[in-house]
């Protein structure tokens, strides 16, 4: 990652490995290598390399995961704040999106 | 649309078939779209294409209606047979599309109904991009189409390598990277995204420039203006390039903590140069919006990046931005000041 790595322990990410049957699939969506398998189970190896997208929460079919899914960008954290809503990337008005 | 080549007749009709090769207009449109220009309404129509001369055997690779998806997709296609599904994204790219819903589930399986892909292939295989699993669920989309989702690599250039291995991705090719050369390409956005502000702020400081304890000066508006615009270019060219392209060799986590330091160094030298003004006052007021700004515009590049969270980034803003409108408003304040003090 030479780095390229954010904040230690503030991530919400967490895996309930007694519901884990063993079948990859966050190993294969995390973007950043979050997850190993041990035992037939998936572990949590790198916490702080999770970016909370999200990808292993929507994707485990036994619910064993959850995070804290959003987006980590400062404009869309004030943009949340100034219209009271979840941080969101929508910088423009309805239609007119960036990101 | 130059893209497409033709069309290719299947049960359920004519699909269209599209080109695996870049026309300059594409090139030059994708130059247009990385500064920014344009870049809201680059869109391809939603809805199945073909590449080459596919059959009910072919792979279905599914991407975003952001025409440079889909562009980077095509090309990586090249001398394949293949079936493209577009989701509509309201031409955002998958991953950021797939963080604010619109590439999801839900769309995948609509598009799937709509376009008939039970009739036009025999399989049960579709290919999403892995960054589309944040707003796909592999097994929701099985339960209710039958389709099995197999993920394939990050980037649309390792798809050859990942069809050859089998449909199987590498380490390599299931990790984001945030190469220099990555920074570099989102670098022109990033100082496209100032807006309005770019063009207000240099404004208010030209006219604030001519106070003077006895009144207000044109000439010294020009003179101490242009100054001002200058150091201020120099920050937003600090905070918006430098610091991002050179990101992970800026010591500290924080990104406003990045910027505050490239934003004290450009200080720095701008004051060797004589170009923060003779006063004290001035050159510290300086410092303390040029550390602001920089700060703000580093801390505004977690958004680009593709390894903060929201937890980290909310964490780093609690302490970031007050400090950063505390120096702000004392480095106007004393840059206002430093007008009216007489030497």
């Amino acid at each position: 990652m030479n780095g390229l790595v954010y904040l230690r322990n503030v991530v919400t990410l967490k895996l309930d490995q007694q519901k884990c049957n063993g079948c990859l699939m966050c190993t294969i969506v995390c973007p950043h290598d979050v997850f190993a398998i041990e035992n037939k189970k998936a572990v949590i190896q790198n916490k702080d390399f999770c970016m909370e997208c999200g990808a292993c929460e929507k994707n485990c079919p036994e619910n064993a995961i959850t995070v804290r899914s959003g987006v980590g960008c400062a404009a869309g954290i004030i943009n949340g704040l100034i219209r009271g809503t979840e941080p969101t990337c929508d910088c423009g008005s309805e239609g007119s999106t960036c990101c | 649309m130059s893209f497409i080549t033709g069309q290719v007749t299947t049960s359920t009709g004519a699909v269209p078939q599209i080109s695996t090769i870049w026309s300059n207009r594409d090139v030059l449109d994708t130059i247009k779209v990385r500064w920014s220009v344009g870049r809201m309404n680059y869109k391809v129509e939603p809805g199945i294409y073909a590449v080459g001369t596919p059959d009910e055997n072919s792979n279905v690779f599914v991407t975003a209606n952001f025409k440079l998806s889909f562009d980077h997709l095509r090309r990586a296609l090249e001398g394949m047979n293949a079936w493209v599904l577009v989701l509509d994204t309201k031409g955002i790219n998958v991953w950021c599309a797939a963080g604010k819903g619109t590439f999801s589930t839900k769309e995948l399986i609509r598009q799937i109904d709509r376009v008939g892909l039970k009739n036009i292939v025999n399989h049960h295989k579709i290919i999403v991009p892995q960054l589309g699993a944040v707003g796909v669920s592999a097994h929701e989309v099985r339960q209710i189409t039958g389709f099995s989702v197999i993920y394939g690599p990050v980037r649309a250039d390792d798809i050859p390598a990942f069809i050859r291995a089998g449909m199987k991705a590498t380490k390599e090719m299931r990790a984001v990277k945030f190469s220099f050369w990555d920074r570099l390409k989102l670098i022109p956005v990033e100082l496209a995204n100032g807006a309005y502000y770019l063009i207000l702020i240099p404004a208010l400081f030209i006219i604030l420039s001519g106070l003077y304890p006895k009144g207000y000066s044109i000439d010294l508006a020009f003179h101490d203006g242009l100054r001002s615009v200058f150091i201020l270019i120099v920050t937003y060219l600090t905070g918006c390039a430098v610091t991002p392209a050179l990101l992970p060799w800026i010591p500290f986590r924080r990104f406003s903590l990045k910027g505050l330091l490239t934003g004290w160094l450009a200080a720095l030298l701008l004051m060797y140069f004589h170009v923060l003004g003779q006063q004290t006052l001035e050159i510290i007021s300086w410092f303390l919006m040029m550390g602001s700004l920089s700060s703000f515009l580093a801390m505004t590049f977690t958004g680009t990046s593709t390894f903060t969270s929201l937890s980290g980034v909310q964490k780093e803003m609690k302490t970031a931005v007050p400090v950063q409108i505390g120096m702000a408003g004392l480095g106007v304040i004393g840059w206002i000041l430093a007008k009216f003090i007489v030497l």
